[in-house]
């Protein structure tokens, strides 16, 4: 995968750039809105990491500037301004995703993952039937069926299957279950979300020899088939 | 020379200048139209009058002529000109030679006039030469006599004397009037304006404890006075909340700062293996995580109380947020055992943050859980939401130990934390967010006893009510 950089503060951009190159990708850096804009708009990037505080151009200006040139590759802003109209200005400014300094790397890790393979899929719309492994979720009929065997789900437990199916095979954090199952975008302090995946896990996995819903220390969730706690 | 003309130029921009000036000049032109209209009209009356007198003299005089003849007309006007009174007679030959009359001397080519005009002429009686004004009237009699009728306006003259005087005098009593009265607008009124403008300059430099005074008459500059204080008022409560934020962080972010600089203090010295230093770059990154979530919920109760969210505000339903919340916690705390029990009426429009409420109330849940389950008592949280006249009340209601009455107004403070709880994880803050929510929306916080436990009550006003002026009011 292959990601720009667009951050002014240099510490904190070499940074970015060792741990993505860290974690198998391609990362390149721009140190200014002028350089980034010209690199977003000629380089073929999977995901934009733009900080919103740039210098000669703004990160928001930058992003809508690209968007008026028909760039579509996905963008995550990353910025000091987190409060919550803050990020609906960013995402009506055409960012894709808003994260508040300080962060996680983990946790930006797993959002610009998901970015990327959002971007793979938007040319075809979202499927209706997600299947891994004998796992089957049809968003139409909202059925869930496990080996054939239908399994009986909460509405918000449909929504968190769903979202996780969908990113399947990619690491989905605590906070981004949050913001997309429940729209809510506070820190919660306490482990409601892992209480919630525990409850789904035991719909799900409970009686099957092969566990799907996978806990990835220090990150997040993921379904994928694979070994219990084996971690990226 | 320039000293005194930049004072002259001062006080000619002061408000007291211009409007002492403005009423100086409106008073003056009232003052001579009222005053003129009175001369004009009492001149033309008297003129009015003396011309109808003349009038009826000259008719009756020239009937007596007609009836008796010269010598008749002459014994009358004799007889009239020897009675005292303004009135003058004269009757000459064609030529102009008198025969009889108390006018002297008169102009030249006077008494061969004809009609009504007005004259110089000296009486009879007089020795002094001065002439005086008359008005007359000159008729032709048949046969050639000339009859004079007048009138001497001196008294009309007089009038006019005094009417000017009074002009003098009233455009005197005006000037003067009209200073003291700036004056006493200066003195009385645009002094307060002035002091106002003092004690704000001393406010602006830096004595946060002044106030304008109120003179308790209720006007204009008493209602600004108070709109002033208040807004002092707000404001001086604002800077303690700030004051106080940073005090606090001063004295309880120091605590885990210096636990993790010691930790990686320790680390450094002791740790020898890879995994020594690995596990307690973990424990740093997790008290560091630790620090921010403080920090952000500072910065979040600052921002609320200095009312910069008030932006982000929208309609929303609080039924449906609530019952989201709630359902986000129930199986938190299924987990723990405590049943949570949800009664939430339907349709509840308020102005605010659906984040901020939410957030408000996964603090207050948290809190249930924490402390309301601690108790070996009958447990169970229950939350709900109903209409109460115009506010939504959502309660959070637990059966935990409670907070003493004595207690409740504090642990909305910030970093307030109970001895019972000190045992427990969490750092003070849910509580004042909640309250600082609530102000933000114009509502409040209630603590009360739920025999036993606490019950929590967010109290917020139903859509369409305007948010109150000063949302920092105690919420406790």
């Amino acid at each position: 995968m292959r990601i720009l950089i667009i951050e002014d503060d240099k510490e904190a951009a070499s940074y970015l750039v060792k741990a993505f190159r860290e974690a198998g990708h391609v990362a390149d850096h721009a140190a200014d809105g002028l350089d980034g804009y010209a690199l977003a708009e000629e380089g073929d990037y999977d995901v934009l990491v733009v900080d919103r505080m740039l210098p000669k151009l703004d990160g928001l200006s930058l992003i809508r500037s690209l968007r008026e040139q028909r760039v579509e590759t996905p963008v995550l802003i990353l910025s000091a301004l987190g409060q919550v109209d803050d990020r609906v200005k960013g995402l009506r400014a055409g960012g894709d995703d808003y994260l508040p300094k300080p962060y996680a790397f983990s946790e930006l890790l797993a959002r610009v993952e998901v970015l990327s393979r959002r971007r793979a899929s938007t040319p075809n719309t979202e499927p209706t039937l997600y299947r891994i492994a004998d796992l089957e979720l049809d968003r139409l009929s909202h059925r869930v069926t496990r080996s054939g065997q239908e399994i009986v789900l909460q509405p918000r437990e449909f929504r968190l299957l769903e979202y996780l199916m969908k990113n399947a095979n990619q690491v989905v954090t605590r906070t981004m279950l949050l913001e997309h199952v429940w729209d809510y975008h506070f820190d919660p302090q306490t482990n409601v979300i892992d209480v919630h995946v525990s409850r789904l896990r035991a719909k799900i996995d409970k009686g099957f020899d092969k566990p799907l819903i996978h806990t990835i220390r220090g990150a997040g969730y993921m379904v994928r088939v694979g070994q219990e706690g084996d971690e990226e | 020379m320039n000293a005194s003309m930049t004072a002259l130029g001062k006080l000619v921009r002061t408000t007291a200048f211009k409007l002492s000036f403005a009423y100086l000049f409106i008073f003056t032109i009232f003052a001579f139209v009222g005053l003129g209209y009175v001369a004009w009209n009492a001149q033309r009356l008297l003129t009015n009058q003396f011309i109808s007198t003349i009038e009826s003299e000259i008719n009756s005089l020239s009937d007596q002529y007609r009836f008796g003849g010269l010598r008749r007309l002459v014994n009358i006007v004799e007889r009239r000109s020897r009675a005292p009174g303004a009135m003058l007679y004269l009757v000459t030959t064609e030529a102009g030679e008198r025969v009889a009359g108390n006018v002297g001397a008169l102009p030249p080519g006077v008494i061969g006039r004809t009609g009504q005009f007005e004259t110089l002429y000296n009486r009879t009686d007089e020795t002094e030469a001065r002439p005086d004004m008359a008005i007359v009237r000159v008729y032709l009699l048949p046969g050639g006599f000339r009859l004079l009728v007048g009138r001497d306006i001196e008294e009309r003259r007089r009038l006019q004397e005094v009417i000017y005087r009074a002009f003098g005098y009233s455009l005197l009593f005006i000037v003067v009037l009209g200073c003291v009265g700036g004056w006493f607008i200066t003195r009385r009124v645009l002094k307060r304006v002035d002091d106002m403008t003092e004690i704000t300059r001393h406010i602006m430099a830096g004595d946060l404890g002044g106030r304008l005074k109120i003179a308790g008459t209720g006007d204009e500059l008493d209602r600004l006075a108070q709109n002033l204080n208040d807004m002092l008022d707000r404001m001086g409560e604002l800077m303690r909340g700030m004051q106080e934020v940073s005090d606090n962080i001063a004295h309880d972010l120091k605590t885990p700062l210096t636990r993790l600089r010691n930790k990686a203090d320790e680390a450094l010295r002791t740790a020898s293996t890879p995994d020594e230093l690995k596990s307690a770059l973990e424990a740093t990154i997790e008290e560091s995580d630790n620090l921010i979530r403080i920090f952000n919920a500072l910065l979040m109760i600052a921002r609320l109380e200095a009312g910069n969210a008030r932006d982000g505000l929208a309609d929303f339903d609080a039924a449906e947020a609530v019952r989201d919340v709630a359902e986000l916690y129930d199986a938190l705390a299924e987990e723990a055992g405590v049943s949570l029990e949800v009664s939430v009426e339907d349709d509840l429009p308020i102005h605010g943050s659906r984040e901020l409420l939410g957030q408000a109330m996964a603090n207050l849940l948290d809190n249930a859980l924490k402390y309301g389950a601690s108790t070996g008592a009958p447990q169970g949280i229950s939350v709900s939401a109903h209409r109460n006249g115009g506010e939504v009340r959502i309660v959070v209601a637990d059966r935990g130990p409670g907070i003493p009455e004595a207690e409740r107004g504090r642990v909305l403070e910030r970093f307030v934390r109970l001895e019972t709880a000190r045992s427990r994880p969490g750092f003070g803050l849910g509580l004042s967010l909640a309250a600082a929510v609530a102000r933000l929306h114009g509502g409040t916080l209630l603590l009360e006893d739920n025999e036993p436990g606490l019950r929590v009550i967010l109290a917020l006003p139903l859509k369409a009510v305007e948010l109150p002026q000063a949302p920092l009011q105690s919420a406790a």
